[in-house]
Parts: C-alpha cells; structure tokens; sequence
C-alpha cells in the first residue's frame, strides 16, 4: 500500500518535471527573442540586446531553465516584466480567487451529475435515461463561452434576475457573492456533468448487471436496499476518479469563463500574461494549472486505493 | 436464448437470412449466437465479417441520432462551400446608416455595431472552422494512430518514455496547451492545424494504444511474428485493421474537440486574424454590447458554434453505439 503511494508520488514528480519542460521550451524557446517581442519589430537592436541582458535570456537554455526552476522549488516565481514585481504576488491572490470558482461549480455538480447518472442507469433504455445521456452529452460538448453567452442573454439580460459580471462588490456578503458566481459556475458546470454523469451511469449498469445485485434481488431485499448498498458503494468509485481528474480541466475551463465574466482568477491571469508577452507570469500561472491537476489526479488514485477493498488487501495488485 | 426471445423483434433476425448461404451446414450453434447478438460474440467469425459491417452501417444510418447529426452538419458543410452565393448581404461591408439593428425581415438576425449582417456572417463563417478542424483531427488521427501502434505493439522503452510524454502533456487543459503555443509561435491557420493536431495526436495515442495491447495476445499476431513479418508490416497491415473502430470513433469526438478548441482560441483572441467571419471572434467582439441589450449580435453566432458541435457528438456518440455493443 505504502510502496503504491510512493510509486504514483514518484510518477507524479516525474511528470511534473517533464511537464515544466514543456512549458518552458514553449515559454522560452519557441519566443525566439525574448526583448524582441517585448519591444516590437521597431526597437533598435541595441536596446533590444540591452533588454535580454537585463532579462537574463542570453544565457544558455540549461542555465535558464536551472534558475527558473530552482527560483520555483525556493518559492521564487520569477519576475513579471509587465508589472517589474514578483509574479507569486499576482499569481496566488488569482489563484485562490479561481479555486473558489471552480470550489462553488464543483458543489453544484458533483451531487446532481451523480444523481442524473444513476437516474439514468436506474431506467435504461427509456425516456429518462435517452434524455438525460443526449442532454449531458451535448451540453459537456459545448464551449463555455457559448453556453455562457446564451446564459447571460437569457438571465441576465433578459430576465435581469442575476448580474453580468463574476465580481461583488468588495465586502458584499456571502450570499451576494454567491449570486455573482453563479453564472460563471454554470457553463463549468455544463461541462463536467456530462463526464461525471457518463461515468456514474456506467457503473452503476455494470454494478446492476452483477451477480451480487441479482442474488440480492433473488433474495428479496427490497430494491432501494440493494440500490442503496450493493449498487452504489460499487458503482460510484470510478466516479471519484472522474471527479478528481475533471478539476484539472475545471481549472483550465475558468480561462474562458474569466474571461467572458471578467473574473480577476488565473485564467484571466495566464490570458493578459499571454496578451502581453509576460512570458515569466504566464509560464507560472500554466505550471500551477498543471500542478493543481497533478495533485488532484494523485489524490483520486490515492484515494481510489484506500476505497476500494479488492485493491487495499493486495489482491488487484 | 433462441432467436425468438430477442427483444429486437423480428428486424434482428433479418441478416441471418442471408447469412444462411455463407455458413458451412452444421453450425447452428455458432449462428445461433449470431442472431442473438449481431454487433458482439459474431465478432468471432471471420466469414461473416463483411457482413456485420454492412448490418453495422444499416443500423447506423437507421439511427435517428446519426441522421439529425448528419444534417446538421451538412447545413453547415453547404454553408462553408456555398455560402457566400445565398447569403442576403456582403458578410464584410459595413453599412454605418444600419447599424446595432434588431432581428427583422430585412435583416433576419439582425445588424452588427458595424451594420454587416449578423445573418451573412454566420453562414459565411462556417467556412475557416470546418477547413482548419478536419484538417487538424485528421494530422491528430494519423500521427496518433502511429504514435499509439508503436507503443502498444514494440512496448518497452518506447512506450514507456511516449507513455510519460503523453502524461505530461495531457496534465493541461487542450486549450491551454494550445494557446501556450499559439502565443508562443503566432497564430497562423498552420500553427492551429499542427498545435491541434500534435495534442489530439497524443490523446489518440493512447486510445490506441489501450486497443492494441488487446490485440497484442491474439494469435494471428503470433502467426505473423512466426512469419517473420516486419515490424511495420505488422503494425500497419496486421493491427490497423483490427483497430479501426476505437480510431473512428476518436476522430469524431476529436472533431467535435477540435472545433471546440479552435472556437474557443477565437473568442480568447489567439485564433486566426482573417477579414473572413468567423463565430468565435464574432462573440469576442460583440459580447461587450450585450449589457446594452444587443444580444442578437453574439447569440447567433454562439448558437452556430453549439449547434456544430453538437451535431458532430450526436454523429460520433451513434457511431460508437454501433460499434461497441
């Protein structure tokens, strides 16, 4: 148990670093000249070489790359070269402003998408269940910035019930800012029901279609007892890993709901990073997206582990 | 179960009749279980497997799914190639004295806050959207079902090192990854083919990856390793087309991404810099005159990208219920 919890940890570092990698060769690399791009096609050379001295992108890549990611393991996330202050004092105030986002779409949709997955299962083959699959399925496939349009038109603007932006006034109470995070949460949410319920809806057939289900049909404990404890326990731990996996996308989602919401998080951090060409606070804000998912698809292994019987006594293993 | 019992009906027994010919005499075990269960079991039967194909595309264009999918997205197909010949107005000029106008007959979805056609652009737009997303599924497909032959079938080293790079890369939003490049290189309509292209390559990998290692244990493999066949004779001749259902299915879904993520870049102002129209963009730009209650300038355009990818999900969510039964 504790050498498979070393060996994902293990795992997860590994891809951690080959993802910061990626991000740098992208970052750093592919930009070809740094000052160039910062001062435009019109600067002079001089000022232009002047610029990657001061930014230290003349050196050699392995230097670079070598600073830039033990400046990260010391808690230095480099210097933003639109705002000349450290990146971490924007990054991490958007940050935990995104996780309350993605926090609030996520108490929306984990207890209906489950219960729209094991509705539909419950009646399968019928209306119900051609309903809700249809449904899920176009709405996860939809962009968030046209559900979300749709939604302000509708909302919004039409019915002027709920408020265009993601942001409340400073110092509004809860309740407020919840009605103001409503909107965004939605589209976030559109998305990830279709995963979630797809996947709840599926083990809870393949948990149906079990021998254990029929023995305790045949035997005949009433059915919402049989749902309640052969079905469900051991259909919904495929769900935790879906769920867990889908925060890093929810994370990634928010860049387009910022965006159309004006929310200060981070995807509206990494989007005026990109607009600007603040290569240092844009690869910072894409490593913590990444590293969100990491921990959480760590978490979800971890803890589908320690759920699941079969595999905590060693005997899938 | 007998072929009575199946709760299809009648219609489920209808290709065993002609299937009667193609059986030796003396199998009706075997053909039993094919009535039963056409698409599944009967895939153990090699002399039947052109005509479960056939049965197989029957049921799909018999699907109701298939075909609201498929018409949709003809619309839009006709759109893109035809467009410009029918639509009411120029999707280009400007016209200042009809500007911000509500939906009416002249101007069936209304007027920009230019004065172009809010109906023109939409049908005209069509066109950039389905040229860059199939081109780059399509890129995404083949170097993925590369990539995804080699891991599964040489395993090892090669799998292994594909295996973390994929990992990596797949612990980012599409999108994301997408941009990082897009903002990295500069948008072009190549650079959004290849960035797209290289990351559904990647997740198609492993789809198929995950369908060769179930082939990988069958016999004829073993009798072509026997054979002495070359490792891309294999691969390619031998596994490709036992594999090409999980690969159908991924592409369409991987269209529907595409467009999705080819979309999405336009509204977040990385996709394509073009004077054509072009939805994403046309919701970036006009979702500011919302709150002034111009609504019909961004709704249009937004239910035009809906309603593309949802038809493409409806076509690839009924493929794969043909297929994988």
């Amino acid at each position: 148990m504790s050498q498979y919890v070393l060996k994902r940890v293990g795992l997860a570092l590994l891809t951690l670093v080959l993802l910061s990698l990626i991000i740098f060769f992208a970052g750093q690399v592919l930009p070809g000249n740094a000052g160039r791009a910062i001062l435009g096609p019109f600067a002079s050379q001089q000022s232009v070489v002047a610029l990657d001295h001061k930014l230290g992108v003349d050196r050699p890549l392995v230097v670079q790359y070598w600073s830039w990611v033990s400046g990260i393991v010391r808690g230095n996330l480099g210097t933003s070269y639109q705002f000349q202050s450290p990146v971490s004092s924007f990054l991490f105030p958007a940050l935990g402003r995104s996780l309350k986002l993605a926090a609030f779409a996520f108490v929306i949709v984990v207890p209906t998408s489950i219960l729209g997955g094991v509705v539909a299962a419950l009646n399968r083959g019928r209306v119900v269940d051609r309903v809700i699959s249809t449904t899920s399925l176009s709405l996860s496939t939809v962009p968030e910035f046209v559900s979300g349009v749709a939604l302000i038109v509708v909302f919004a603007i039409g019915l002027k019930v709920l408020p265009v932006t993601a942001n409340a006034p400073p110092g509004s109470p809860l309740l407020t800012q919840v009605r103001y995070l409503i909107l965004p949460a939605v589209p976030l949410v559109f998305i990830l029901f279709g995963y979630i319920a797809r996947m709840a809806r599926a083990g809870t057939i393949e948990a149906l279609d079990s021998d254990y289900v029929r023995t305790a049909m045949l035997k005949g404990l009433p059915r919402w007892l049989v749902i309640r404890r052969h079905v469900l326990r051991n259909s919904l731990l495929p769900t935790i890993t879906v769920i867990a996996t889908q925060t890093g996308y929810l994370i990634g989602g928010l860049v387009v709901v910022e965006a159309l919401f004006t929310y200060p998080g981070i995807g509206s951090l990494i989007l005026t990073a990109a607009k600007d060409k603040d290569f240092p606070m844009l690869e910072a804000g894409v490593l913590f997206i990444g590293i969100v998912y990491l921990t959480a698809t760590l978490i979800a292994d971890i803890l589908y582990t320690v759920l699941n019987p079969r595999i905590r006594l060693g005997k899938a293993e | 179960m007998t072929a009575g019992d199946d709760p299809r009906g009648p219609l489920a027994g209808a290709p065993g009749i002609s299937l009667d010919a193609a059986l030796p005499p003396g199998e009706p075990a075997v053909f039993e279980t094919f009535l039963a269960d056409p698409g599944g079991a009967a895939g153990a039967l090699e002399v039947s497997m052109g005509r479960i194909r056939r049965e197989q595309v029957r049921r799909l264009v018999g699907s109701k799914t298939f075909l609201v999918g498929s018409v949709i997205v003809l619309w839009w197909v006709v759109c893109a190639i035809f467009g410009t010949l029918f639509v009411p107005y120029s999707a280009t000029t400007p016209d200042i004295l009809s500007t911000n106008l509500a939906p009416s007959a002249a101007h069936w979805f209304g007027t920009n806050n230019v004065g172009e056609d809010v109906f023109s652009r939409v049908i005209v737009g069509a066109r950039d959207i389905l040229e860059i997303a199939p081109l780059a599924t399509l890129l995404g497909t083949v170097l993925g079902t590369t990539i995804g032959l080699a891991q599964g079938y040489l395993r090892g080293a090669v799998d292994m090192i594909v295996g973390r790079i994929v990992d990596a890369a797949l612990a980012l939003p599409i999108v994301i990854v997408a941009f990082i490049f897009v903002v990295a290189i500069g948008p072009s309509t190549l650079t959004l083919i290849v960035v797209i292209g290289f990351v559904f390559a990647l997740i198609i990998a492993r789809t198929v990856r995950t369908a060769v290692l179930q082939e990988r244990e069958l016999d004829y493999l073993a009798a072509a390793r026997l054979r002495d066949e070359s490792v891309p004779h294999v691969m390619f001749v031998e596994i490709l087309p036992n594999v090409l259902g999980p690969i159908l299915v991924e592409f369409t879904v991987r269209l529907g991404y595409a467009i999705f993520t080819i979309a999405t870049l336009s509204f977040l102002g990385f996709g394509l810099q073009l004077p054509t129209p072009d939805w994403g963009a046309d919701v970036a730009t006009n979702y500011g005159y919302l709150s002034a209650g111009y609504w019909w300038e961004t709704l249009f355009p937004a239910l035009a990208i809906a309603s593309l990818v949802i038809a493409i999900n409806l076509i690839g969510d009924s493929i794969e219920a043909v297929l994988i039964q």
